[in-house]
């Protein structure tokens, strides 16, 4: 259980953004993304997830073990808390284990429409989703947008102790310190060349 | 698929889900078709196979651009799309999610509706048979179709135009069969036909259902 990347490059609506992009995670290990606005983070993480194709390089970790998070959170107002976490568990296979809730503090929360819910505790919803998936391998673009101090603390407590303590991996996208003992890959280097080859003829045809 | 299925549904019957609205717009429909025609029952009695079908058909579009525009918005489509559920398993839930909400009620209050317009006595097994097996055809065609548009903002006009050709063959068979029971004639061959679509619909459409959505999630 690793993730390995070489020479990945991704485009964004046919135009390369970046190129040559290679890391690896061994279990346990989780990396963030750094980088100005535009440089292609959410896209790299969704090609890593598989969203997308890839312009050249490979991506390689455990199949089916990739889970994507982004600021949408998949969240249905009209569901409750824990029929969301239900909903998302069940499609994996598994169940709703209590504990979730506790780590994302949902727990006096969980009878209330996620429709009723502040942006602060729908994205702790979102968040909670991750924790009942049981997937190994996760790529969070910006987890903690309006998340209060309190919250982005709880949820680097749950990614450091329960996520990558159990040997997961993560790859964020984050302007945040999270305080959590990962290395940073800057991504401004890999920025792609404006005629970079390949991807371009896309946008013509 | 299961879990995919009972979300749907609760989704349905919840506030804002638009759980029947197709029902609502059909009754209304054949309500006003004898009031636009007027009162001679042989008339009536006449265009009553082809008035329900068409009218059945308008209702099933009239949500079928919420079925993965609302997913899209609120990103459960990408996260459905890395789950362990194939996204051809996804285009047929939704499918038969739709024909639940809108295809089956719509079928069950027919009859009902079918005498307001005077159909004939022996048409009625036929128009309950012909829905039964032909609506949901409208529903995987549809779904097909609001895959093609999910990424599309107000994309349910172009969702009608591309899906309402689709339904043609449905449509002819569908109202041919409840003519000739009405008629007092055999419907087998329009019967077996319009099962064939359903069934060539429902083997083909979730893959290309899926393959519309992996292009549209690009």
């Amino acid at each position: 259980m690793s993730l390995h990347v070489k020479d990945l490059g991704v485009a964004r609506g046919g135009r390369p953004v970046l190129e040559g992009v290679s890391f690896d995670c061994a279990p346990g290990e989780a990396l963030i993304l750094r980088g100005p606005n535009g440089i292609g983070k959410t896209t790299l993480l969704r090609t890593l997830a598989g969203l997308q194709p890839a312009l050249a390089g490979e991506v390689a970790f455990p199949e089916d073990s990739g889970a994507y998070a982004s600021h949408a959170d998949g969240i249905k107002s009209q569901l409750s808390v824990t029929e969301n976490l239900a909903f998302w568990a069940e499609v994996h296979g598994g169940q709703l284990a209590d504990n979730v809730l506790e780590d994302f503090d949902l727990v006096d929360l969980r009878d209330r429409l996620a429709g009723t819910l502040s942006a602060g505790q729908k994205r702790r919803l979102g968040l909670a989703r991750l924790g009942v998936i049981g997937r190994k391998v996760l790529f969070l673009d910006e987890p903690t947008v309006s998340l209060d101090g309190f919250s982005v603390k709880m949820f680097a407590d749950w990614l450091r102790d329960t996520h990558l303590g159990q040997g997961g991996i993560a790859v964020i996208a984050t302007h945040i310190d999270l305080g959590l003992d990962a290395p940073v890959l800057e991504l401004t280097p890999y920025k792609a060349a404006q005629d970079a080859a390949g991807g371009s003829d896309e946008a013509f045809l | 698929m299961i879990a995919l299925l009972k979300r749907d549904l609760a989704l349905a019957v919840r506030a804002g889900g638009g759980f029947g609205l197709g029902l609502a717009f059909f009754l209304i429909v054949i309500v006003l078709v004898p009031f636009g025609v007027g009162p001679q029952s042989e008339l009536l009695s006449r265009i009553a196979p082809g008035i329900l079908w068409v009218a059945a058909l308008l209702a099933a579009l009239l949500s079928l651009d919420r079925i993965f525009a609302l997913d899209h918005e609120d990103g459960s489509l990408p996260l459905l799309a890395t789950s362990p559920l194939p996204l051809e398993a996804v285009a047929l839930v939704k499918g038969v999610a739709h024909w639940i909400t809108t295809g089956l009620p719509l079928t069950l209050a027919a009859p009902a509706l079918g005498f307001l317009l005077n159909l004939e006595t022996g048409a009625y097994a036929f128009l309950l048979i012909t829905l039964l097996i032909g609506t949901p055809a409208l529903s995987m065609i549809g779904t097909f179709g609001a895959a093609l548009t999910v990424g599309l903002r107000r994309g349910g006009l172009l969702l009608s135009l591309l899906v309402l050709p689709l339904y043609i063959p449905t449509l002819i068979f569908g109202a041919e069969a409840v003519r000739r029971g009405a008629d007092g004639f055999s419907a087998a061959n329009a019967l077996v036909l319009q099962g064939g679509i359903t069934l060539g619909v429902f083997a083909f459409l979730p893959f290309a259902t899926a393959a519309a959505l992996r292009v549209n999630l690009r």
